[in-house]
């Protein structure tokens, strides 16, 4: 019994060395966002919360040349939001529809095509920054959500989550519909689609994560102020802080980190169940 | 009500492969046909050719005097029942059931009244709106029969739909499939690899081995008059007794043993002689010495397996047979019981070509 003691304990403290390790960092951006400009100038960052949170974070978000030189944070938010949530649909259609053809229309090129899109794993967005902007710009959609979304969502990930997951739905399905007289865009979204929905869900929140950080490409594609995320927005802002004489607003620059770890983290949070669900069963 | 023919059909699958090698049939509107054969004889593939879930090398599949080789799935009008059930998880019951009018387009008062109807009738009346992973095995049999039956399809096809249910539920779910069939009338092909099942619901039965038809004709046609070794070994529970022999004129012999009673068959090759186990019988005079090996009571009868003493053996494997009698029949294990049998209704094959000779 005792042993069992020392052992629950030293996991335990294990465990919570290790939350502590990494959720200290947020907890100190957040508690230093909630104090005045002066005071971080003066002590550094701070561990306690401060008594500046509703001013600070009502001027980041709403107060035009609160944080940058005209747009407003809440703009930069909602960028962001339709920058991930773009990304993230468009991810789960593309990459459904590319596996539904590799694994129910058996034409030749079914399995090239499919590895052909699965190399693509190895090839980083940041290999093919420069021809995508070329394309972009070439179509007119640069300082556009189109422009910034599109290049995107080709997913070889998606792909190959759907193309694993179509591969376990047992034939007789596709059969009983055919005999049921379903067209082949019928059985997809009468039977394949509704049988996804824990995989959509799940490919959709680890998206919207990966969307919402985009750094480098709307960092190349956005010019206008009125375009940019978040992220881009924490990344100016420091820039600003620095060119500018006036008292560094460190505040929100804090501010603006939080707000854009808030959103992933909430998704995360609300549609975990659906997330575990869809990574380790499904129905059948 | 609608006759299906099929005149030469083949099917060979793109590596070689032939599955199918030229079967000729004609179904009568309303009647019952059993497939039956060992796995892998081919006879999935062809009722899959009927539902059009596979090609046709070549040959023709008629449904009602309308060539349908080329003709989709879903406009063949025919329906079919799996052996995993295929319902669609997601949908409830109803939903599943009433999937194939809402492709056809028909009125939703329409498909309503269809499917309560063809509830009543499986009583699955309760659970129209449960999905089907809140029912048990044999329930969702029902609704994938359900399925079938709203559509109201010219044939309806079955693929092996029992094989997943226990023993009990089995012949329940048996007698009703033959119940239903009687009352709706519908000409069915139903593929099985249990003969007890393809005996009780067939009102013809075709034996399927290697991709031919071996025979085809009445369940109990089939049992008295097997055209083929094969048939005579697949038909029939408990299995037909075979004896390896030759013909020397006047008796058949077979290692020490000499039998006869036959006559008219050919000298130079080797012959099978098949005796049902309920045509031997107790006989003093009899020329089969049993020695006991096994006794299986079965409750109104008992079955008692043993080897033949004195007969040739079928290459290592001692020749056994199975005697079946009556319940009192309980002779001890290593004893010898002299048996004797119905030289009638014994049949003899050509070893080689598996052909009946008498």
């Amino acid at each position: 019994m005792k042993q069992l003691n020392w052992r629950v304990i030293t996991t335990h403290t294990i465990c919570i060395i290790g939350v502590i390790f990494m959720s200290l960092p947020v907890w100190i951006a957040f508690a230093t966002s909630t104090h005045s400009a002066e005071t971080i100038l003066r002590n550094g960052l701070q561990f306690w919360p401060g008594s500046d949170f509703l001013p600070t974070y009502h001027e980041a978000l709403f107060v035009e040349g609160g944080v940058m030189k005209s747009v407003l944070g809440i703009t930069m938010l909602k960028n962001s939001l339709i920058l991930g949530l773009g990304f993230a649909i468009g991810k789960v259609i593309i990459s459904m529809l590319a596996a539904y053809a590799i694994v129910y229309f058996r034409f030749r090129l079914a399995l090239p095509l499919f590895w052909i899109i699965f190399m693509t794993l190895l090839l980083p967005l940041e290999v093919r920054i420069i021809p995508s902007y070329e394309v972009v710009s070439g179509l007119g959609l640069l300082d556009t959500h189109a422009g910034l979304i599109i290049p995107l969502i080709a997913s070889a990930t998606g792909t190959f989550f759907f193309r694993q997951f179509f591969l376990s739905v047992p034939d007789e399905l596709l059969e009983a519909a055919r005999l049921d007289g379903a067209t082949a865009w019928g059985f997809f979204i009468d039977i394949l689609v509704p049988l996804s929905k824990t995989m959509i869900a799940a490919i959709l929140i680890i998206m919207f994560v990966v969307g919402w950080n985009q750094y480098l490409w709307p960092l190349i594609m956005t010019t206008k102020e009125e375009n940019y995320t978040l992220v881009i927005g924490i990344k100016q802002i420091y820039q600003i802080l620095a060119d500018g004489g006036e008292l560094p607003q460190y505040q929100k620059a804090f501010a603006l980190t939080i707000l854009a770890t808030l959103p992933p983290v909430l998704v995360v949070l609300v549609f975990q169940n659906w997330f575990v669900k869809g990574l380790v069963e499904s129905e059948k | 009500m609608s006759k299906v023919q099929l005149t030469n059909v083949r099917k060979t699958y793109p590596n070689g492969a032939e599955a199918v090698r030229g079967v000729d049939m004609e179904i009568e509107s309303g009647e019952f046909i059993v497939f039956v054969g060992p796995s892998g004889c081919g006879k999935s593939t062809l009722l899959r050719m009927v539902a059009g879930l596979e090609s046709v090398t070549s040959g023709q599949v008629l449904i009602d005097d309308r060539l349908i080789n080329d003709v989709s799935p879903a406009e063949r009008d025919v329906a079919m029942v799996f052996q995993n059930y295929a319902l669609y998880p997601h949908m409830t019951v109803r939903g599943n059931m009433s999937y194939g009018l809402k492709n056809r387009g028909l009125p939703k008062a329409e498909i309503d009244q269809k499917v309560t109807e063809a509830a009543k009738m499986l009583r699955i009346g309760d659970f129209l709106d449960r999905q089907p992973s809140q029912l048990s095995g044999g329930q969702r049999q029902r609704v994938a029969m359900g399925r079938a039956i709203v559509r109201e399809p010219k044939v309806f096809l079955f693929d092996e739909p029992l094989s997943n249910l226990d023993a009990k539920l089995r012949v329940q779910m048996r007698i009703e499939i033959k119940r239903l069939q009687r009352r709706m009338n519908v000409t069915s092909i139903y593929v099985t690899h249990d003969q007890t099942e393809a005996m009780t619901l067939a009102d013809r039965l075709a034996v399927v081995n290697d991709g031919k038809i071996e025979q085809m004709g009445s369940p109990i046609d089939l049992y008295n008059n097997p055209a083929t070794l094969f048939v005579a070994s697949f038909i029939g529970s408990p299995q037909v007794n075979l004896l390896p022999a030759t013909f020397d004129g006047q008796h058949l012999i077979s290692g020490d043993l000499k039998l006869s009673g036959f006559g008219d068959l050919p000298t130079s090759t080797e012959l099978v002689l098949g005796i049902r186990p309920d045509e031997l019988r107790l006989d003093e005079s009899g020329p089969f010495l049993l020695r006991v090996d096994i006794v299986e009571q079965h409750g109104s009868d008992n079955l008692i397996y043993g080897g033949v003493l004195g007969a040739m053996n079928d290459g290592d494997q001692e020749t056994e047979f199975c005697f079946k009698t009556s319940q009192d029949m309980l002779p001890d294990l290593d004893s010898t019981l002299k048996l004797g049998f119905n030289d009638e209704r014994a049949m003899v094959f050509n070893k080689v070509t598996g052909e009946r000779l008498r």
